[in-house]
């Protein structure tokens, strides 16, 4: 298992290797600097700066600078926030952004696979009918829409929650919901439709058959095959946080990578985003390793080779 | 049996499959009503806006703030700016359907012909077409696409093609998957043993098989392609005034929320409303042709 | 009579309508005895005893009667709480399924799925359990089977897993034992060991024989009684030998034409 998860890790290597030059070359290619501010700079300064960010270099140069330095986890300085580096950046901001789409997937799972279970076990029933509308409609309603609302209800006509910002526990509950119900109602329709499939088949069968109790026959010998389809979504679910939390770490104001990245871009901060790209492709990929990790110790028939 | 009895064969095969999609559809009263409500959002958004005086761009600074009501045909209310929400609503739905069509068109496209090609060549060259969709899945695109426009301007034309390029991957997967499948089928050998040269035999006999899955993908991508482009036009990274969308109208809305909040609710339902139609219209296509979980 | 079954039908709500499977079945089973229901696929077999257990799909319903001795005049079984049908499961009355491949849980231990049978109707501890379940696959003859008993189902072959099977159905010593096409899956060496091992338990056990096939060539071989049903019909009952020797409807005629013989065609059956 040692060797797989090397093995693994090594063929990630291509793929980051391929995102970071793609998003080197577009830094390069697009219009404009990181110094064509509202004002000009006089050139004196302006050459002084880009000689010290090493931006008067030809670009291969400035390329392979980038990929050694890259390759000791070391992205740079911010062009934006001048003398802190991207390092420090991503070391402040990606907790935050952890903490936010960690409890929104836990949200998403606790909630989700439940609520499929519960429509699959009826199913055609008023709970499944309910449940899978009300699934549709989580889906269906964007989280960009969800916040916005939830903060007129919440915040604004109301004063129950925190519009933003950072602080206790409460400042959590809506950016979590909003992030996290679409991933629900994914989870539950998937949870819904596998339990479905595997109280129909054979072994299910076979543990009826034995006369085990309606609960272990669900538990014991429903679920576990049950949630593997939903294991494998989480890798895209982990990419889908990973945006999600681009818009809402915006509207609510909370200073994570995605609120980086986003400042990032309008400011042109090359090294900024492009940090962030990469630690977002490192992060996907880790998360995906895991996942396979997690599928294997679910299923035994699953080989590591 | 000869070419001809089999293809009358195969088109009678395959006009069953349909009409007992279409029966089983029928029978599937959530995918009709949404069905039903989504024509009437296409409806208005194509023809409503002749029916109001206004237009989506004119300012009238003596009509700023209206809440929805009959008073001057203000039917959702304005904006600040005094622009009519009721024909801005309808402009911006004519937005994001056209970017939520083409772009998918164009993601069938190039998904339908390279994941043919892929299937049908197998072998080494499916080996590597295939490790290049591996790699392309795991970019976080999104983001690319952010940069694309900070960098290169807000340009309709780059929106459609970069959410057709991105939306390809899944596509190009499926029809890989079903041409391998379809391609050990006796009728693609008889094409091949009668000399039928590949892109042929790809246009004639593997593509029309594939009609069901991508009617299925189509529902289900429109959809997908209206959320991007929201997400790209709240993060005021889509379209550009004056011409507007859903997203760009939500984000307009969102700011205001305080004073005018129909401006945030008008759009957020259509736009909500429009992918659940979608979305139900697609899970219902999908049963209906493959109904294993009847 | 340990098991009484009355004008047995089970019909499927279709979207394409009623489908009837079984249309009034009626049979009786004595204790240690052995009947053998003989059909092709989508006669009813398997849905008659499936109906039995309780064991169909939502789709479906059952009516007519199963009466299981015990009690104050037996146990119907048509009907019953769920509670009463899952202390008969596994219990009194055990079935060997037809695809040892899919019919065992492929995420739990072959020790644990043997086992908590045990602790369900035996009320066995933990460990006990084990002892016992590992048992009874040294009593299907699997070498080695304190190792094995670890092992995960996609770990054995496919007649191992049906012999984990049979020593799954007999670990609560079940009173009737029914096998819904327990060799049609397997390979032909591998079905003689299976009819051999089962048996060769019942003859340890005493218990009872349902034995669902199509197979004429393994009812002879195992089965006192037989039925032949066709569309969910009974159409021919009776001992083994008689119906052997002198069918008297023609399915069953035709039933036993269509099995392979060593003397030459036309020497029986027609």
């Amino acid at each position: 298992m040692l060797g797989y998860t090397l093995r693994r890790l090594a063929g990630a290597v291509p793929t980051l290797f391929i995102l970071l030059t793609l998003a080197f070359v577009m830094m390069r290619a697009a219009p404009g600097g990181p110094f064509d501010g509202d004002r000009e700079l006089p050139p004196q300064v302006r050459a002084n700066l880009e000689a010290k960010y090493h931006l008067d270099e030809p670009l291969y140069v400035q390329y392979g600078r980038y990929l050694w330095d890259v390759a000791r986890f070391d992205f740079g300085p911010s062009f934006q926030y001048r003398d802190v580096s991207v390092n420090d950046l991503i070391a402040s901001g990606f907790p935050v952004s952890a903490t936010l789409g960690a409890a929104s997937l836990a949200f998403a799972l606790i909630l989700g696979v439940p609520l499929g279970m519960a429509a699959a076990l009826r199913q055609n029933g008023a709970i499944d009918y309910t449940a899978m509308t009300a699934a549709m409609l989580g889906i269906s309603i964007p989280n960009f829409v969800l916040a916005p609302l939830m903060i007129l209800v919440f915040a604004v006509y109301n004063d129950w929650l925190p519009a933003g910002g950072l602080g206790g526990p409460q400042h959590y509950v809506m950016p979590v919901i909003a992030l996290g119900t679409a991933m629900m109602a994914y989870v539950a329709r998937l949870a819904r439709a596998s339990m479905i499939e595997v109280m129909r088949s054979n072994h299910v069968r076979t543990a009826r058959a034995k006369g085990l109790s309606a609960a272990r026959v669900v538990w014991v010998h429903a679920l576990p095959a049950a949630l593997t389809p939903i294991v494998s979504f989480l890798g895209p679910a982990a990419a889908g946080i990973i945006t999600g939390s681009v818009v809402i770490e915006t509207i609510f104001g909370i200073p994570g990578l995605g609120q980086f990245f986003v400042s990032g871009a309008l400011n042109r901060d090359y090294t900024l985003v492009m940090g962030v790209v990469l630690f977002y492709g490192i992060l996907i990929v880790g998360f995906n390793l895991l996942v396979d990790l997690l599928y294997g110790w679910l299923d035994p028939r699953v080989a590591y080779r | 049996m000869n070419a001809r009895a089999e293809t009358l064969e195969r088109a009678v095969r395959g006009r069953s499959l349909w009409r007992d999609a279409l029966v089983r559809l029928r029978a599937n009263r959530a995918a009709i009503a949404s069905l039903a409500v989504l024509g009437v959002i296409v409806a208005a958004c194509v023809a409503g806006p002749w029916f109001s005086p206004h237009d989506h761009f004119t300012q009238d600074y003596g009509a700023i703030w209206v809440e929805p009501g009959l008073a001057d045909a203000h039917w959702f209310g304005t904006d600040g700016l005094g622009r009519d929400l009721f024909v801005r609503a309808l402009e911006g739905g004519r937005m994001s359907l056209l970017i939520g069509l083409v772009a998918t068109l164009v993601s069938l496209v190039i998904g339908v012909v390279y994941g043919a090609t892929a299937g049908y060549l197998g072998g080494r060259v499916d080996g590597v077409m295939m490790r290049i969709v591996d790699i392309l899945y795991a970019m976080p695109f999104l983001f690319f696409v952010i940069l694309l426009m900070v960098f290169f301007g807000r340009n309709i034309l780059l929106i459609f093609v970069a959410i057709g390029a991105i939306n390809w991957l899944d596509m190009a997967r499926i029809v890989r998957g079903q041409t391998l499948a379809l391609k050990g089928q006796p009728f693609i050998e008889a094409a091949r043993m009668a000399g039928a040269p590949a892109p042929a035999i790809i246009a004639r006999h593997i593509v029309p098989n594939l009609l069901g899955v991508v009617a299925v993908y189509i529902t289900l991508t429109i959809p997908q392609v209206i959320l991007f482009e929201s997400f790209l036009s709240f993060l005021g990274l889509g379209v550009a005034e004056p011409a507007t969308s859903w997203g760009a109208l939500i984000k307009d809305g969102a700011d205001e929320m305080g004073r005018a909040p129909w401006l945030l609710v008008v759009p957020a339902v259509l736009l909500a409303a429009t992918l659940f139609c979608f979305n139900f219209i697609g899970d219902g296509l999908r049963d209906a042709l493959d109904p294993k979980d009847r | 009579m340990l098991l009484d079954v009355r004008d047995l039908q089970v019909r499927f709500d279709t979207p394409d309508g009623v489908v009837e499977a079984v249309r009034g079945l009626d049979f009786e089973l004595a204790a240690g005895e052995s009947l053998g229901i003989v059909g092709e696929s989508g006669s009813g077999k398997s849905q008659s005893v499936l109906a039995l257990l309780g064991l169909l799909a939502a789709n479906a319903r059952v009516s007519g009667s199963a009466r299981l001795a015990g009690g104050d005049g037996g146990i119907e079984l048509i009907g019953a709480r769920r509670r009463v049908l899952e202390r008969v499961r596994g219990a009194r009355i055990a079935m060997i399924f037809q695809d040892p491949m899919t019919a065992l849980n492929p995420h739990l231990r072959i020790v644990t799925q043997i086992a908590e049978v045990l602790v369900r109707h035996r009320g066995l501890r933990g460990r006990a359990a084990r002892a016992r379940a590992i048992e009874m696959l040294e009593a299907v003859r699997i070498p080695d089977a304190a190792r094995r008993a670890r092992y995960f189902p996609h770990q054995f072959s496919g007649g191992m897993r049906q012999r984990v099977m049979i020593a799954m159905a007999l670990a609560c010593e079940p009173e009737i034992l029914v096998a819904d096409e327990p060799t049609t899956a397997l390979d032909v060496t591998v079905q003689a060991e299976i009819l051999d091992l089962l048996a060769e338990a019942r003859a340890r056990t005493g218990a009872a024989l349902v034995l669902i096939t199509h197979d004429l060539g393994v009812v002879a071989g195992q089965c006192e009684r037989m039925l032949v049903m066709r569309e969910g019909e009974v159409v021919e009952r009776g001992g083994i030998e008689r119906l052997f020797a002198a069918p008297e409807h023609d399915y069953t005629r035709a039933l036993l034409a269509a099995v392979p013989r060593l003397d030459p065609p036309g020497g029986g059956g027609s």
